[in-house]
């Protein structure tokens, strides 16, 4: 692995594809841009360096506007003959126009649509993974809903360094429900829903290879939802300021087949501790 | 350099491109600012008050009596610093003493009366961490409280400044009774917002 | 008050260089002081790049003179670590480049360049500076103070902002700070409103007049309401009131005290309505400055000085409408976003056309390539890679990948540092030979100018390519995290170029002060420029001018043919 990455990490969810397409297209556009201006800027630069016997010539506009005469045609509209005899000045807008064409494609055609696309809407899927994702300093818990896609109710009085979510265990949804800790297990090809909570400051949860990333923040409960679409094993990490141990908050993420991520789900369930609740919530703190 | 150079002389120059002097230009500039901070308070105030899910009645919970007592008194304040400021465009040294001391003695009233409401707020274990009704409610009109002193500040000089022969003869002096009235008109204003805001809607 | 004269009395050493109530003096006060609090920043920085790049190896030198709490065995600890990053981001924005931007090249040039004697309120003026210094000093002492500096980013999101150590001192000096802003921006509005010269219309006056203008606008209307919003911060430190904290938090285990119902995006959203005008406070003067230089030094006028004009002002409306394009990942409504985004695309619009009109004027020009000149020309394409790589920042869907990772830190340092610094630089070499009558030494402003630039592209180019890589920006620990370990070696080229930096600062400094007294003498206007403040003797004595001037036409008449000069002094009759 070398130390001098030039590119975006392995793309491994369906709409990182949508989102590594718009940063290629922008950047390519923007080194477009670059080089265009860069060559002319060097052209001016050469072409109109100081040297004996050359000198600096005034463009046509820089002399009273007020005497460029108008054509007739638009001689009735003060906002035409306005632009009309600024014209020379109104060159510099050329540019401007190309890339405003440039960027209203890209927010029509690009980017309303695939935002709306990522965090508006959920697809229509059937039997999706129900997910919450609770942060704190410096962790992650991932509530899983299990089969039933029930999440069992929290209380925060039950919050406990056994407990860090406060899952009422007694509650019939948390059954079949299982809490890792800064580990997230994903079938692959399988839309995961997630709620996204913290239960101290504002965290960010990041899954680079995802292109998923969203603000946890107290208070909010914020849906989002992603299609792991390669087997393998990823990273969370919190991209927002959260503390001294901010760069520690970190989780692994495995993408597996569904036959293993059954397999795993029903061994977890079979290690649950029956109740992990404290006898006497007061405790907890 | 024999040449003299005096920095306020522009200060006394009516004949500037706006038209209106510095110290006007400057104050209405300093309000503008103002209204950005209070805008933001109150705009604050309506998002902590939209997302909360239950917001007390002013009715309820405030002492709607003595705040329209204050409202009086600001508006009563408000008449009497532009008589302040009329009597000055006259000359009237003695009337000028007159009205500026009672807007003085009328906005130390408010604040007495804020007192009271505070202290009968305070003796029931109320304070701005009671609740984020009483924090906004708390720190609005503790801000405008501030600018109520700062203007019995500003005032009280001026009202020196009347009795000293050289100030009351100053051209600038009348300029500067204006810019206090303008920003007292301020205060006053915020309050007539803050009263509804806070204790009756 | 009204009656001293002060001409009449010989000033003390204390009237004339430290209470100085003119503009002249407070704005190289400014200069001085600005330049020392980046010099501060840029140390903070030195230390943290340090952390980046070789993370858990102790600080060379210095590791062991920091007490072992901020650093135990000479390696920094992630709070200190947090520490330095916030005062940092403080300290580069509020305390150097706007009182550079602003207080120092604002306060000498505006009144020189509209032919007034001083600024409107020389007394507040003097206030205004005196309301800096003591806030930045407050500002920096929270070092030292138990529980050292603030610790959440110079953005300051709650409720980590509310329950870390040292965020009081911040809040405190930040209040300080903007008092002081606010009272330079109501000197410069009135003073540009009311003190022009006869015949200095607006139309007449120089695009660096122009910036100041729009961006004392944006400094008055913005900054109140990060005003409100630090103190309802305060309140929820010290009062513990909730205005930012929702119900039920419970910090490291414990569940804490508070009636809760507060929002923290509220703060959010309240911050950045401030910090983006804020951005373009700290583009709009060093483009006023870039705009003077290359006018002066094309011998043209510039192309397009209405439309720049335009631009500004239109910049300056729409920096009121963008904010929340800092957001969009925050967990704001994703309708809102839109919203954003179109009105983040518009403001591209004037910004693209600034810089167009600054590339053509080169066209048909006689340039010169001095010092000054290098710098303002420098400016143009690094601040284009600052611009450019804002579109997939502004962009909803790039930015979730791109938001808090490396491109952002990339991307605004282009435009502050390589950008906006480089065209103060600029604007020192420019002006220099007015503050002081001297000229600065060109070799040295060579050797100053290529190291800068080029150590500044090796700081800041690398971390786009980080941030590509998904590298999350604040980090103390960047290995700590996998996906950072394939791009963790642009950090050491980032180290090593930002320590370069460092030294490419020592030719500038030591040109600075050896000038003051040794550099080459210079006549009044040895730029031949046309602008007012090169009519003035320099340095210009108290008062500036000798009688008012008179202007009779525009700011950048070169080159008009059938003259035996190439430069119309707006002041010239005929």
């Amino acid at each position: 692995m070398g130390k001098y990455g030039w590119t975006l990490p392995v793309a491994a969810s369906s709409y990182a594809g949508k989102i590594d397409f718009g940063i290629w297209l922008i950047h390519a556009a923007m080194l477009g841009i670059f080089v265009l201006w860069g060559a002319f800027f060097i052209y001016l630069l050469v072409k109109f360096r100081a040297r004996p016997g050359h000198n600096a010539v005034r463009e046509d506009h820089d002399d009273t506007p007020a005497h460029i005469s108008v054509p007739d045609s638009i001689s009735k509209f003060p906002f035409a003959q306005m632009l009309y005899k600024n014209k020379g000045e109104l060159k510099s807008l050329i540019p401007d126009m190309v890339i405003m064409t440039f960027e209203v494609a890209l927010i029509v055609f690009y980017a309303i649509p695939v935002w709306s696309s990522i965090k508006s809407s959920v697809p229509d899927t059937k039997d999706p993974v129900r997910v919450e994702v609770v942060a704190e300093q410096f962790g992650w818990s991932v509530h899983y809903a299990g089969p039933d896609g029930k999440l069992g109710p929290r209380k925060m009085e039950l919050t406990h360094f056994s407990n860090p979510i406060g899952l009422d265990l007694a509650h019939p949804d948390s059954a079949d429900d299982v809490v890792m800790g800064n580990e997230m297990r994903l079938p692959v090809d399988k839309t995961v829903l997630i709620d996204l909570l913290s239960k101290d400051v504002i965290h960010s949860f990041f899954i680079p290879e995802f292109r998923l990333k969203q603000d946890a923040v107290p208070g909010l409960s914020i849906p989002m939802w992603v299609t792991p679409n390669k087997t393998g094993k990823y990273e969370i990490t919190c991209a927002q300021l959260c503390g001294f141990a901010h760069s520690l908050m970190r989780g692994d993420v495995f993408v597996m087949t569904q036959a293993e991520y059954d397999a795993w789900y029903q061994s977890r369930l079979a290690t649950k501790p029956a109740s992990a609740q404290p006898t006497n919530p007061a405790e907890a703190f | 350099m024999s040449q003299t150079y005096n920095p306020t002389a522009f200060m006394n120059n009516a004949d500037t491109h706006s038209g209106v002097t510095n110290a006007k230009l400057g104050v209405w500039l300093f309000l503008a600012s103002e209204i950005m901070l209070f805008a933001t308070l109150f705009t604050s105030y309506i998002v902590l008050r939209m997302a909360s899910s239950s917001w007390p009645w002013g009715w309820d919970v405030l002492n709607v009596p003595l705040a329209t007592l204050n409202t009086v008194i600001l508006i009563t304040s408000s008449v009497t610093i532009v008589m302040a400021y009329a009597k000055a465009y006259d000359k009237d040294k003695a009337g000028f003493q007159k009205w500026m001391a009672a807007t003085i003695l009328l906005s130390l009233g408010f604040l007495v009366v804020k007192a009271f409401e505070y202290g009968a707020e305070f003796k029931l274990g109320i304070g701005p961490h009671t609740s984020v009704f009483y924090a906004i409610y708390f720190t609005m009109t503790g801000l405008h409280g501030i600018h109520i002193l700062g203007g019995i500040a500003v005032n009280a000089g001026l009202l020196y400044m009347s009795s000293v022969t050289e100030h009351w003869e100053n051209p600038l002096f009348l300029g500067r009774v204006e810019g206090a009235g303008l920003y007292w008109h301020f205060v006053d204003i915020v309050w007539i917002f803050l009263f509804p805001a806070l204790y009756l809607l | 008050m009204a009656h001293d004269n002060h001409g009449h009395h010989e000033l003390s050493f204390t009237e004339r260089y430290v209470f100085s109530v003119d503009h002249k003096v407070i704005g190289l006060q400014y200069l001085i002081t600005s330049f020392l609090f980046l010099l501060v920043g840029f140390a903070l920085m030195g230390l943290m790049r340090w952390q980046l790049a070789f993370p858990g190896s102790p600080i060379p030198f210095f590791g062991h003179l920091f007490p072992a709490d901020l650093a135990p065995n000479g390696v920094m600890s992630g709070e200190f670590y947090n520490s330095l990053g916030a005062m940092h981001g403080t300290i580069m924005v509020f305390l150097g480049v706007v009182p550079l931007a602003v207080g120092a090249y604002g306060n000498y040039v505006l009144p020189l360049q509209i032919g007034a004697p001083d600024m409107a309120f020389p007394r507040m003026n003097m206030m205004s500076y005196w309301t800096y210094l003591p806030g930045g000093l407050l500002m920096l002492s929270s070092f030292l103070m138990p529980g050292g500096a603030a610790q959440s980013g110079w953005t300051s999101y709650p409720p980590l902002s509310i329950i870390n150590p040292g965020q009081t001192v911040w809040l405190l000096s930040m209040v300080i700070l903007i008092t002081s802003s606010l009272l330079g921006a109501i000197n410069f509005l009135v003073t540009t409103i009311n003190m022009r010269a006869p015949g200095m219309s607006l139309w007449r006056m120089p695009v660096f007049c122009w910036a100041q203008f729009v961006t004392s606008v944006l400094l008055l209307l913005a900054f109140p309401p990060l005003e409100a919003a630090s103190v309802l911060q305060l309140m929820d430190r010290v009062f513990h009131t909730s205005f930012y904290l929702p119900k039920d938090l419970v910090i490291l285990g414990k569940a804490y005290a508070g009636s809760g119902g507060g929002q923290p995006l509220l703060w959010q959203h309240l911050f950045w309505f401030l910090a983006h005008p804020e951005v373009y406070v700290l583009v709009l003067p060093p483009m006023g400055i870039v705009a003077e230089i290359i006018a002066n030094n094309t011998r043209k006028p510039l192309h397009g000085y209405k439309t720049m004009v335009f631009s500004m002002i239109a910049i300056g409306v729409m920096s009121f409408m963008v904010w929340a394009h800092h957001m969009f990942i925050s967990g704001m409504s994703a309708s809102l976003s839109n919203f954003f985004l179109v009105t983040t695309m518009i403001i591209s619009v004037p910004s693209v056309a600034l810089m167009t009109c600054l590339v053509f004027s080169l066209k048909g020009g006689s340039i010169r390539f001095n010092v000054p000149m290098l710098f303002a020309l420098a400016f143009i394409p690094l601040f284009a890679i600052g611009g450019l790589t804002g579109l997939p920042l502004g962009l909803t869907v790039t930015d979730i990948y791109l938001h808090d990772t490396y491109y952002v830190i990339g991307h605004f340092h282009f435009v502050v540092v390589s950008g906006s610094i480089i065209a103060l630089m600029g604007g020192t070499y420019y002006w220099f030979p007015k503050w002081y009558g001297r000229k600065m030494n060109d070799k040295l402003g060579l050797i100053h100018f290529w190291g800068s630039v080029i150590t500044m592209c090796g700081i800041f180019g690398p971390m786009l390519f980080m941030g590509l890589g998904g590298a999350s920006r604040r980090l103390y620990d960047p290995t700590a995290q996998l996906h950072n370990l394939p791009v963790q070696g642009w950090n050491v080229v980032a180290t090593y170029s930002a320590y370069l930096l460092a030294l490419f600062q020592i030719p500038f400094i030591y040109n600075f002060f050896n000038s003051m007294w040794r550099g080459e003498k210079t006549p009044e206007n040895p730029w031949q420029a046309t602008t007012l403040e090169w009519a003035c003797p320099s340095p210009p004595p108290h008062g500036n001018f000798e009688k008012t001037p008179t202007v009779y036409r525009g700011p950048y008449e070169y080159s008009v043919p059938g003259r035996k000069t190439d430069f119309w002094m707006q002041t010239d009759k005929n």
